[in-house]
Order: structure tokens, then sequence, then C-alpha cells
């Protein structure tokens, strides 16, 4: 006698829900448990710093918006190769150029143009520098089966090498190891501040981009191939789908929009570059992505609560006057649980019967 | 090797054991009854075949005999006591090896490391003992296996040569071979007989599984026939003969009352001529393969499976590349003729050419299993128009009309499609195909796993295709279907045309014959 | 002398290296793509600081028995880098999610820990420390051979490091030789190059897998350790542990997946990190040193292409490596 596992299918909607729900509300249990070991402090408490971390002021809740924006932006850019089944982990190397392009554009053409030429010029070359950097592993792919995952990991530290290059080079002052905030006085190659609110552009920007991608995934005929190449490369080749050139086509797109996240980054909030602008959200957007089932819309719940949780814990850890990396560990601890989940949402588990054979 | 023969020949003679008995084995999956009341009897020394079409339960058989399934009925005798095997461990207990069509080997590794794999009562650890025990059970058997060579760089016949040695290895004495010739040369073939004829002499009991005619009377001493499930009989191999065993294996005609027209002003629609292919492993999948396809009629395609039909098919469909040969296409409408050799799918389609294909494997290829009804509509379609976007209403549309017109049972259009049954997938995926209003219409194994009914609606619906004057290919493996439904049917046998018959004017004997038709015995003629 | 030091420096920097790739190695074996490694490492460091920390802070730096101290770190950083094996394969084994997601996530939450516990400990246990220093138990793993200095350049170069370098490449040649010359490595082999058929011979797939990845993470979680006792002195500095966790996994792929090549790889990614110390190259100032430090990945990612067109079966990754393996979707 033993257990065995069996898939299921058709689930309700509902109950996929509830089971989602319930993975991050214990979740959210244990990162409670764990604050009270840690610091003490009972878990009420615990949510209320949450919660006035993510929402206690207005400033706060601009930070919230802007922190799932820029999220959300990467994560836009990994979902249509991963629903291709091309496993890019290169997001935050493709973002980290596309930053470079930005910058590079900001500090050399600065004076030389009009504010909203060098903008446009600053996007275009971002997309386009993203873009080549993660079109390399998909035509390695394409021709010789090479590995992406593998590929895409290393092309993330080719890029912050690169970008710790430059960002000793142009130091400013000379020496110091950093770029400093570029154009202080003239912003020039900055984002235009909107009703004051100086995220609102990036917000909106990625709101437009989310609808875009919704359509394009689901509605273009680019998506569509994108979704049978990913279901099954037979059918593809059955229909007449070229797979190589899917790839790599998808592979420019999900590039391009690395670019914008890191013209965002640069632009439209840090004006500057430095080695960790991109902050691991390469990585985390392959969660967003993936924990969403790849639709664009459902992300911007999944980045959310990534954020939330992020701001949250770094709330918790001001007050306790703890390290803030509190807020990746109670990251982690909520993705286990969602990640886990899934699993109750796709099999279920049986009592083996006698004699029951495979 | 002398000594074992004197052993088992020198004085048990007389009250001789079997070495396997079955007595009255079913086995039921659903309603679907794989195995009725079999019964089957070797003896050490011994080989015994066993013959039957596709979906005859051969393989349901012998999976009951390795411990895969557990019969529902019936008894196993192992040395004349009763066993019951209910894993692949408990056969391995009783000597039993079972090599399997599909190898289980890992590319990689040498073939010791393959053979010594998963071994843990031997002590330490000792490849080159190994080694040397396996080059003894080689040269005692006649292999020809070099131990340290890897799996990728071997041939399916070397490969074949360790699942072999792997279950001697094992001190296998009951070996079960599944259609071990299906993937080999002629010379390769003989060189295994050979082996098993030693095998044989050492005392060995040998079941094989074949469709071969002429291999079953040269390897046996004993034939077995299976017919859907039913245990038709066995035979002595030296009482027997080629028309006998075909009789045994294919019955007597069964009428079907499928309507036949005759074909209206055919024309030659689609002219194959000399199709040659090689496929991964280097073998001659398609050999010299010429027919016509004419409009207005349903040209069958018959012969084992593995014959080269699937790749006869996608090379037609531009899914394959071949060697040498000519795919002409006559265009109704333009008169003109293309050549579609090696030309991609959409190539082909761009040509004009109305070509629709209902692949054997339908959730894998035909249509995708995540996809909707409507979606699943578009895979043909979806490229059509200048637009970036795709148009949903046509395809829903259609979706609904082949929901209504074939009957399909789904929730709703915008069910996944690998949620529903297996005859609902196929009446999609056929209605999409024939939706295309095609001028030739290619489907393989169209009715394999569908209730009745839901074959008949596959058999009208390419009926109605015939008088709408489309040349329609039917790759079946049914023979009563095949006489009765087609024109004319095209015979292969491993990959070689072995004959063209009038399918009115035939007998599921000849049809039988030509497809079990040996290597180099007969040239591809036509009739 | 110049070239004995580099040499030196570079065996050290290489070790955690070492403990990274061949943890990440055998895992790889099984078939898990475990890119929870980088933050595995962060785990293993910080769990032998936490060890080290309360033992060093109840006795006293000053009274610590150095062999206790050197068993407590060990045990701790390898309970620490054990427990994030069990979640990696609770969640990809038993629960079936996806390996690449589960590792990142792993990630995520090791460094997190690591830069957590390093930045808060001294608060959380109400220490009078002022920084996190273990020099006592730092000076107890940095231990070396007496005779090392006595014999000169062979010595130095040879015998001069502490008992976990050696440890380090005595697993690393132990893994080797397992893999290659066991039964038990035989086994693994075909679970990560095909599961399915190494369950037809009666291997048990998902045991294979969880004990691979369990002592691949407790290996790899060393190299944590052996950076923080060893290499910094007993100094925890937030995210001083850098990448190293990803360049472990490049060198898995340098090393084409054989742990004694990457004794040699670890040690030569350990000099390339430090080279731009030693040699002055004209007109490469701080910033060339940044380009400089590309190149252990722009080795490796010509090595992957390489082997990628070569399309020679012996210098693959193995076959099923990332790919989930449940017996009933066969």
């Amino acid at each position: 006698m033993g257990f065995h596992v069996i898939k299921r299918d058709g689930v309700p909607t509902w109950k996929k829900w509830l089971i989602r729900v319930v993975s991050v509300v214990l979740g959210l249990l244990v990162s409670s448990i764990v604050t009270l070991v840690l610091t003490g402090t009972n878990p009420l408490d615990v949510f209320s710093y949450m919660l006035k971390g993510a929402f206690g002021s207005e400033r706060r809740m601009w930070s919230l918006a802007q922190g799932i924006a820029i999220l959300l932006c990467v994560s836009l850019a990994v979902t249509p190769a991963f629903k291709m089944k091309f496993w890019n982990i290169g997001a935050e190397g493709q973002a980290l150029i596309g930053g470079l392009a930005s910058v590079t554009c900001m500090i050399f053409l600065g004076d030389k143009m009009p504010n909203w030429l060098l903008l446009i010029v600053m996007i275009f070359s971002s997309m386009a520098a993203s873009a080549i950097w993660a079109v390399v592993p998909a035509l390695f792919k394409a021709r010789w089966q090479t590995n992406e995952t593998l590929f895409t990991l290393m092309m993330n530290y080719i890029a912050i090498q690169l970008v710790s290059f430059f960002v000793y080079k142009w130091s400013n002052p000379i020496g110091s190891g950093k770029i400093g905030v570029v154009n202080p006085n003239t912003h020039s190659g900055w984002l235009p501040v909107i009703a004051d609110k100086s995220y609102l552009l990036n917000i909106i920007v990625v709101l437009i981009l989310t609808i875009v991608m919704y359509i394009y995934l689901k509605y273009s005929k680019h998506g569509y191939e994108i979704s049978v190449v990913g279901e099954s490369e037979n059918t593809a080749k059955y229909i007449g789908i070229n797979v190589r050139k899917v790839i790599v086509r998808t592979m420019i797109l999900s590039g391009a929009l690395c670019g914008i996240a890191g013209f965002l980054l640069v632009s439209g909030t840090d004006h500057t570059l430095t080695r960790d602008t991109i902050a691991g959200r390469g990585f985390t957007a392959i969660m967003v992505s993936w924990l969403a089932k790849f639709n664009p819309i459902t992300m911007i719940l999944t980045a959310f609560i990534l954020v939330f949780f992020q701001k949250g814990a770094t709330e918790i850890s001001t007050q306790m006057g703890l390290n803030d990396s509190f807020s990746e560990i109670i990251m982690g601890i909520v993705i286990f649980f969602i990640i886990g989940s899934e699993f109750f949402i796709n099999y279920k588990i049986k009592k083996n019967e006698k004699e029951v054979k495979e | 090797m002398l000594r074992l023969q004197s052993f088992y020949y020198g004085g048990f003679t007389v009250a001789e054991v079997p070495a396997i008995e079955l007595k009255n084995i079913t086995k039921t999956f659903g309603e679907v009854v794989a195995n009725k009341d079999v019964c089957l009897t070797v003896n050490r020394g011994e080989i015994l075949s066993i013959l039957g079409e596709n979906g005859s339960g051969k393989t349901t058989l012998m999976n009951m005999i390795s411990g895969i399934y557990f019969p529902d009925h019936g008894q196993i005798f192992i040395d004349g006591k009763e066993v019951k095997i209910k894993s692949p461990k408990d056969a391995f207990e009783y000597k039993i090896g079972m090599i399997h069509q599909h190898f289980k080997l890992v590319d990689v590794f040498t073939a010791a490391e393959n053979i010594v794999l998963g071994l843990k009562d031997e002590g330490r650890y000792n490849l080159k003992k190994s080694t040397s025990k396996i080059k003894a059970i080689a040269d005692l058997y006649g292999f020809e296996l070099d131990p340290n060579k890897k799996i990728y760089e071997m041939s399916v016949s070397e490969k074949q040569t360790v699942e072999i040695i792997k279950v001697l290895y094992r001190g296998a004495d009951i070996l079960i071979l599944d259609e071990p010739t299906a993937v080999l040369t002629p010379q390769e073939t003989q060189r295994l007989f050979a082996v098993l004829r030693r095998m044989k002499a050492d005392g060995k009991a040998i079941i094989i599984i074949t469709h071969k005619l002429h291999e079953v009377l040269s390897i046996s001493d004993h034939v077995a026939v299976l017919r859907k499930g039913e245990y038709i009989g066995t035979v002595e191999t030296s009482e027997t003969n080629e028309s006998e065993l075909t009789e045994m294996m294919v019955g007597k005609k069964i009428t079907l009352n499928i309507d036949r027209s005759d074909p209206v002003n055919p024309v030659d629609r689609l002219i194959v001529a000399g199709l040659n292919c090689t496929n991964h492993d280097g073998v001659k999948v398609l050999d010299n393969v010429s027919f016509t396809a004419k409009s207005g009629e349903i040209l069958g395609i018959a012969g084992i499976a593995g014959s080269g039909q699937r790749e006869l098919l996608e090379a037609i469909a531009g899914l394959q590349y071949l060697d040498s040969g000519e795919i002409i296409y006559n265009n109704p409408k333009t008169e003109e003729q293309e050549n579609l050799r090696n030309k991609t799918p959409i190539q082909i389609r761009e040509l004009g050419v109305r070509l629709s294909f209902v692949p054997e494997d339908r959730l894998g290829m035909g249509l995708v299993g995540n996809m909707d009804l409507t979606d699943n509509m578009m895979l043909r379609s979806y490229k059509k128009g200048k637009s970036a976007f795709l148009e949903r209403s046509n395809p829903k549309k259609l979706a609904e009309k082949i929901v209504e017109d074939l009957d399909v049972v789904t929730p709703s259009i915008s069910t996944p499609v690998r949620r529903l049954s297996g005859g609902n997938v196929q009446k999609i995926l056929v209605g999409r195909e024939i939706s295309a209003s095609p001028s030739v219409l290619m489907a393989a194994y169209p009715v394999r796993g569908l209730d009745i009914n839901s074959s008949y609606t596959i058999y009208n619906l390419l009926n109605e295709q015939k008088e709408k004057g489309v040349a329609v290919i039917f790759v079946g493996e049914d023979l009563d279907v095949l006489v009765e439904l087609c024109d004319r049917i095209v015979v292969l046998s491993s990959g070689k045309v072995t004959g063209v018959v009038d399918a009115r004017n035939t007998t599921k004997e000849e049809i039988g014959l030509l497809m079990t038709k040996a290597f180099g015995k007969s040239e591809g003629g036509k009739k | 002398m110049i070239i004995v030091s580099f040499i030196q420096r570079a065996v050290m920097q290489g070790i955690p290296l070492l403990f990274g790739s061949t943890g990440e190695i055998l895992t790889e074996k099984s078939g898990h793509l475990n890119l929870g490694i980088p933050g595995i490492m962060y785990v293993g460091a910080i769990s032998g600081v936490i060890g080290a920390f309360f033992y060093e802070n109840s006795v006293g730096s000053a009274n610590i028995v150095p062999l206790l101290a050197v068993i407590i770190a060990l045990l701790s950083s390898m309970f620490g880098s054990l427990v994030m094996g069990l979640i990696y394969c609770l969640l990809t084994v038993t629960l079936r999610a996806n390996q690449n997601v589960t590792g990142l996530a792993l990630t995520t939450f090791g460094v997190g820990f690591g830069n957590f516990f390093g930045g808060s400990l001294i608060k959380i246990s109400g220490s009078d420390m002022p920084s996190i220093t273990l020099s006592a138990t730092s000076n107890a793993f940095r231990t070396e051979l007496p005779f090392a200095h006595k014999l000169g350049a062979v010595g130095e170069l040879l015998f001069s490091y502490s008992f976990l370098a050696y440890v380090a490449i005595i697993i690393a040649l132990v893994s080797a030789y397992i893999l290659n010359h066991t039964r038990v490595g035989l086994h693994l082999r075909a679970v990560g190059e095909n599961p399915a058929t190494a369950d037809a011979a009666g291997i048990n797939v998902n045991r294979y897998k969880y004990v691979t990845t369990c002592i691949g993470s407790v290996i790899a979680g060393l190299g944590g350790l052996y950076y923080i006792m060893d290499y910094a002195n007993g100094i925890w500095s937030n995210n001083g542990f850098g990448d190293r966790g990803w360049l472990a996994v490049a060198i898995v792929i340098f090393a084409i997946w054989r742990p004694n090549m990457a004794v040699l790889a670890s040690i030569l990614f350990g000099g390339l990190f430090i080279v731009h110390n030693y040699i002055t190259i004209p007109g490469l100032g701080v910033e060339g040193q940044e380009l400089f430090k590309m190149i252990p990945y722009v080795v490796t990612l010509i090595v992957l292409i390489v082997t990628s067109m070569r399309d020679n079966r012996e210098t693959q990754p193995p076959e099923a490596l990332g790919l989930p393996y449940f017996r009933e979707e066969r």
C-alpha cells in the first residue's frame, strides 16, 4: 500500500485561486512566525508594519507602485520567451545593458540635442542594445541548440562587468567609483515629471506595455505562434511555422522590453547607473511571470504581492532596527509556498488500490 | 553449451514440463477486450512465434507475462507451478526477460555499463569482471558486441544486442522479443536468428512477436495466432504454410456496409515517383516508393505499422526530407504541375496546393491539446490576411459548425481539446482539415481508438470528399475497412511498395501476403 | 616569489568556487539544474558564522577550544545548507515545481538570509561585539601544517593552506572517482541522463535525486564557510561573498561536468579573479580590472558554445538536466 500521484484536469478556477490564496496566507503565517522568533514582535504588529510599509503614506504608495511598475516591466519582457519554453534567465543583464545605453546617451548627448529628441534616442538605443544582448543566445539556441539557461546566465555577468568598467571609467567625481547623478542641473535625458508625481510616467508606460503585451500574446498572430511553438514544436512544424525564426524574433522582443525597463530605471528613476541598478529584478521577474502563468494582467497581481512583501518587510526591519535583507527572507518564504501550491492544483494524491499497475 | 543441451534433451524428453504455460488469460481495458482466453505453451529449447495484426493484443499479452499488466482471469505456470507476476521484478525473479521494441538504454554509457545498470547484489562494482562475463555470454551465443562501445555510436542492431545480453546477464531463460526484426536489415535479421537458434539449443524458451510470415516459418517451432484480442490457435510450423497463417491472422471477410461509389472522372492528382528516405538511425524507411493518387477516389495504404507510412505522408506534407524522388501535384485550377519534394508546408501552400493532412499523432501534431477548439481551428488558417492580429470569428463559427455537424461532445468550444475523448478529438481534426476544401486529403489511421459510430462518421466524411472529387489517401490498419472503403490499395512492406491492388477485386489474404512479403524477394511492382 | 604568492592567492580564491562547483556538478548529474547554489553558499556561510558566533560569545573568544570551534562551525554550516537542499528537493521532486523558478527563489531567500543575519546577528543576540569578527574561530580554521613554510616554494605552494582547502580538493577527486568508478556513480549518472531507463532498471530515481542534491548543497555550503573563516579571516561583510555562487555554476560548464576538471578550473578562475593585482598592464586602470573580471564568464561562454557546436556526446550536459521526471508521465 502507498500513495501515488495522478494528474488532474479541469480544476475550477475558483478552486485554483482558493489554493493560491491559502498558500499566500500560509506563507504569511510562516513569515510572521519567523519574524516573531527573530524579533519578538507579535504577528499582528508584523502585519500592521507591513501594511504601513506598503501603504503608510502617499510617498510610500507611489514607491510601491513604482516598484511594481519596474518589476512588471521586466516580467513582461521575459514572458513571451518563457511561453515559448525558452528559459531566458538573462533579463538582469539585458536590462542592465539597456540602462547602459541610456546613461551613455545622457552623458555624451546631454547638451547636444533637445530633451525630447534625446529621450527618443535613449529609448531606441536602449531597446536596440538589450535586443542585441538577448538575440545572441537565441541565435545559438536556434542554430546549435546551445543551452539557453546557461548562456543567458553568463551574459548577465558579462553585462555586469561591462557596466562596472564604464562606471569606473565615467565615475564622477573621478575616482569615486560611481557615475553619480547625470545632468543634475540640466535634467537632460530625465523622463519628465508629470502632475508633480515623479514616477507617474513610469507607471503609465508600464501599464500601457502590460495591455499591449496582453493583446500581443492573446490576439496577435505572433502571440499565437509563440503559444504553438511553446506547446508543441511538432505541431508548429506541421502548420509550417519557422521555429527558429520565432525563437529569434521573440527574443528580440524580450530584449527590447528589457531595454525599456533599463531606460525607465535610468531615465525615469535613478538618473544614474550602477552595477546593481536592476537589483535582481531580472530573476524576480521570472517568478512573477511564472506564478502568473504568463498572463500579463495576472502579473500585476503577482508583482504586487512580491513588491508588497518587499516593502512591508523593509518596514519591519526599519522599525526593529534590523537589516533590510529581511524582506528577501520573507519574499523567499512566500514564493516557496506559492510554488509549492501549484502541485495541489495540477495533481491529486490517491491511495493505491490493490493490484493497480502504473 | 553442449553440456546444457544434453541436460535438457538427454533424459527428460518424456515428462517434459513447459517452461511457461498460459491458460485462458483474459484482460480487458474498460470495455475493450485486449485478450480473450489466450492459451500458450512454450517448452525449453523451443521458439514460439506470436502472429497477429496491429491491435490483435500481442503486446498486452506479453506485458502480462513481464509483469506490467495483471490479467483479469486465467493462470500462468512457470515450470509447472502456478505463479502470480505482479511486477517486472517478479518477472525477473521467474527468469523472464523481455526485449522491448523501444530500447531503454543510456546513450552516453558503454554497453557494459548499460548491462550492469541497476544490479545491486554483485559485490564490489567491477566493470572489468562484468565485461568478461558479458564477453562470455556473447561468445556462448555468437553475439558480436564490443562491451566498451558507447550506445550513441551503435547501430540499431547493436543496441538490440545490448538489450538481449542485458536480460541474459540477469539470468533470464525465458526470453520475449517484441518485434525484434522490425528495425533490422535482412543481414542483421539472419544474424539475430542464428543467435536465437543457439539460445534455443542451450535450452532457453523463446517467444518472438512478429508480423513477417517468412520469418515465422524460418525461426519458430510453433506459431500462435491472435486476431482482435482473440486466441485463434497454435499450429506446428512444420505443418503449416503462408496462406494458412494469413487466413488465421486476417480471418474471414466481414461485411461492413460502407457505401462505396464508383470514382467519377478520375484524373492523376498526385504522382509519387521513386521516393527514398533514410531516418535518423540510418535505416532506409522509404525505398523507391511510387504510386499515383487520383481525384475522386480513395487510395488506401496498407502495411504493417512502421513500414514507412508515416514518412511517406510526412514527405508529401513537406515535413520529411527525402534523399531522392519526385512528388508531382497536378493543380486542378491552373493545370500546372508542381514538384513538392523537399518543400516546406508553407511553400506548398503558397504554390496553391490544397493539401490537407490528418496526422497519426493527433494531439502531438495535428492539434494543440492545451488550446481550445477555436484556437485549434486557426492552426491552418491563422496566417490569412495582412493584419497582424488574429481573426477569431470565422474559426469560432467553424468550430461551432463542426461541433454541430459531426456531433462533437464537448462542454463548450472554449474547452481545451485535450479534455475531449479520442473520437471527438479526431472529429475536430478531420473536420478542420476537410473545411479547407482540399484537393488532396491524407489521413493516417483516422479511426484508431475510435468507437464504431465515430469510425463510421469518419468513413462517411472521407466518402463525401471523394465524391467531391478530392484525391483521398487513407492509411489504415484494418484490412476489412481498407477493402470496403478504398478504390485502390497500395501495399507497403518495409518501406517498399509490394503491390497495388484493386480493392473491389482483392481479398484480405492477398493484401496480407503482400504486407508480409520478404525483403528482396520481390520488386515493388504494379498490378 | 611573486609567482608563488600569486598561485597561493589564486588557490585561496579558487577553493570556494571548487566547493560550489563540485556541489553543483553532483546535483546536475542527478538531472537538477540548481540555480539556488549562490543562495545555498550564503546560507552555508552564515550558518557556520552563527554557530561560531554563539560559541565564541558563550565562552569568550580567548577561551575557545579550537577543535570544538571548527566542529561547531562545520556542523552548523552543513545543517544550514542541508535544509536548503531539502527545500529544493521538496519543491522540485515531491511537489514537482519548476527547477529554475525554485532555484532562483532559493537564491533570493539564501542571499537575504545571509545578509540579514550578517547584519542583525549582533542586535538579535544582544551581544556587545561591534561587528561579526570571529578571529578566534577563523584562526582555528586556518591552522596550517607546521612544516609548510620550511620547505621553501614547494611548501608554500603545496602545504600552506588550511585544512578545508584540502578537503575541497579531496571531495572533488572523490566525487570524480565515485561518478566514474562505482555503482552508485553509474546509477547517479543514469538518473541524470535518462531517468526513465534508470527507473526501469530498478533504480530509485527520486531517492537518488534527493540524496545527491542534498549532498551537493552541503558541499557547496562549505564553500561559503571557507570564504568567511579562511579567506575573510572570520569577518562577515554583507554581500562580501559576491557573485562567487554564479561563478561556481559557470565552472560546472567550463569543467564539462567533471569534478576533477573543476579543481583546475577553480584555481584558474581564482587566478583570473586576482591577476590584475599582480601584473600591471600599461593603461589598465581600475576600470580595466573590471574588464578582466569578465574573462571567466567569457571563457565559460566560449566553452559552452564550442561544446554545443562540436556536438560531442561526451562533453554535453546530462541529457535530462532541468527536466522533471514523473513516472506516470513517461
